[in-house]
């Protein structure tokens, strides 16, 4: 039975899954990225297949996907992360119609058809705001780790809303509402929220349709996925797989592009 | 008769004394901090002192500057676009487009030939090409803000920096470092992108000369250099460039103490990133 490997080469981190005929993931995992794109997804690759006890002779089509996509030579084939995580959701939760894929460098919206496939789509890659990095520079101004982070979001009861878009802006502006004796937990939920806004701003761009998955890195972020629902007003799927979307979208289409090649020769 | 002049920045607070005939008597610089009304306070001691004059001898105070309304002495306040526009003016007469850039916001006006704001364009909603930019990258490349400009001349194979964000930048600086690339090359090819953005702001109100730089960043050679690169005309840079706004100020509390009153001017929004 031929196995594909799909790699999402991310901003913060890399990850790879290797995937079955059936779409059945044998092996997922997830590496930091660091400036060496090629290292990272090379490390990713042989880490799944010692994960499922394979060698890359097993692999018959490797397909990479997110903002490094074109760094790993070896790859049959790249991919955009767009159509990988519409693909990767629909594949986690089948009713899904939109997807947020918030990451540590961008944030998407994408409105898809019944079987994954993007009818529309928004992003934002050219700024911090609705980002990974803006929760990363919040907690450094806190003098918090991210586990602290998300676990002092979880506390806010009066959330401290965070009127700059920029995530360095928003940082100084952090630093007064300490001063002047603002919770920490609630200027944490504040800076959830903010993203919140930007990403949902992309989501209604597209049309906000049921349901909505979330995927990319944030998605592990209980605290995020609160103030997304409430912003948004419903619930939204995630599990904590939703990291791997991209890279599942790539392994899955992985075959499909197999198929098609076999059934040509 | 002395007048005083106060501009509290996002990032410095500043101040002059001047006298009757518009001579610079005084001047202090200090960090803002988070208590913008203390730094002024202390800014303006600190001035009266330089100037070796009392509080009671200076006839009319204005504060400008983004913390302007917390100022808690001083008889009124004008905007930093005016101030800086006025500024300008006095030291450099035929001055037609200003840049300011500041610890937080950079901003382009369009100056009369009196010194008067006849259209301005901001950019206060994202941090690239400000100070605080500039500090960020100092701080990830570990220099001092003031070596920055001076590194990035000597710049031989300028790299193309992609990002324009300041967090995303950071992270770019540092994959740069670590594929071995050259701290003046990186540096010089963040100086590069941020004046391609400062460019496309300045281009909304247009681009005459003479060209004035004010505001803190004026101070990086490398951004003046690549600025005069990207206008392809010389531009007006002064040691008092830092203290313009507060400079501008001053010149109004002149006017106001002979009897004149200064001009309002509209805001016209910049959207941000």
């Amino acid at each position: 039975m031929p196995v594909t490997a799909g790699i999402d080469i991310g901003a913060g981190t890399t990850k790879a899954v290797l995937m079955d005929e059936q779409a059945a993931v044998l092996a997922r995992v997830s590496v930091r990225t660091g400036p060496f794109l090629e290292k990272a997804a090379t490390s990713a690759f042989e880490k799944a297949l010692r994960q499922a006890s394979l060698n890359s002779d097993d692999i018959e089509y490797v397909a990479t996907t997110g903002y490094g996509r074109y760094s790993y030579p070896p790859r049959d084939i790249q991919i955009t992360e767009i159509t990988c995580h519409a693909r990767g959701a629909r594949l986690l939760f089948p009713g899904t119609r939109c997807v947020l894929d918030i990451g540590a460098q961008s944030s998407r919206a994408m409105r898809v058809d019944e079987e994954g496939r993007v009818l529309k789509f928004r992003m934002n890659d050219r700024c911090a705001a609705g980002a990974g990095r803006f929760l990363e520079r919040i907690a450094k101004a806190l003098e918090m780790d991210l586990r602290q982070l998300v676990a002092a979001s979880l506390e806010s009861k009066n959330p401290q809303p965070i009127s700059s878009i920029c995530a360095v802006l928003a940082e100084s502006e952090v630093i007064n509402h300490i001063t002047q004796g603002k919770r920490a937990e609630d200027i944490v939920m504040g800076a959830h929220l903010s993203i919140a806004e930007r990403v949902l701003a992309l989501l209604r761009q597209v049309g906000v349709e049921e349901e909505v998955t979330l995927t990319g890195g944030l998605s592990l972020n209980p605290g995020m996925v609160k103030a997304l629902e409430e912003t948004l007003g419903k619930e939204v799927n995630f599990s904590k797989e939703s990291q791997f979307a991209g890279a599942m979208g790539a392994a899955y289409l992985g075959h499909w592009r197999l198929q098609r090649r076999g059934g040509r020769s | 008769m002395y007048v005083a002049g106060v501009d509290a920045g996002s990032t410095t607070t500043k101040a002059v004394v001047l006298d009757e005939n518009s001579h610079l008597v005084g001047k202090s610089l200090r960090a803002t901090g988070a208590n913008v009304t203390r730094a002024s306070e202390l800014a303006y001691e600190e001035c009266l002192h330089a100037s070796g004059i009392r509080e009671r001898e200076v006839s009319y105070v204005i504060g400008t500057g983004y913390g302007r309304y917390k100022i808690a002495f001083g008889d009124t306040q004008v905007t930093e676009i005016s101030c800086h526009a006025k500024g300008a003016h006095f030291l450099f007469p035929k001055t037609r487009t200003l840049v300011d850039i500041g610890g937080q916001d950079t901003k382009a006006i369009k100056v009369s030939d009196k010194g008067e704001v006849l259209d301005f364009c901001m950019n206060d909603k994202c941090a690239a090409g400000t100070g605080r930019f500039l500090e960020n990258a100092a701080t990830v490349l570990d220099l001092e803000l003031d070596d920055i400009g001076p590194v990035s001349l000597r710049s031989e194979n300028p790299l193309r920096i992609t990002n324009v964000c300041t967090v995303f930048v950071e992270s770019e600086i540092i994959s740069h470092l670590a594929r071995g690339q050259v701290v003046e090359d990186i540096l010089r090819g963040v100086h590069s992108a941020i004046g391609a953005r400062t460019i496309a702001l300045v281009r909304r109100v247009g681009i005459e000369p003479e060209v004035t730089f004010t505001g803190g960043v004026s101070r990086n050679v490398g951004m003046v250099r690549t600025l005069e690169e990207r206008f392809g005309v010389p531009i007006n840079v002064s040691d008092l460039s830092q203290y313009m706004g507060c400079l501008g100020a001053g010149l109004f509390a002149l006017e106001r103490a002979q009897g004149a009153s200064p001009r309002r001017v509209k805001r016209v929004e910049a959207g941000g990133s």
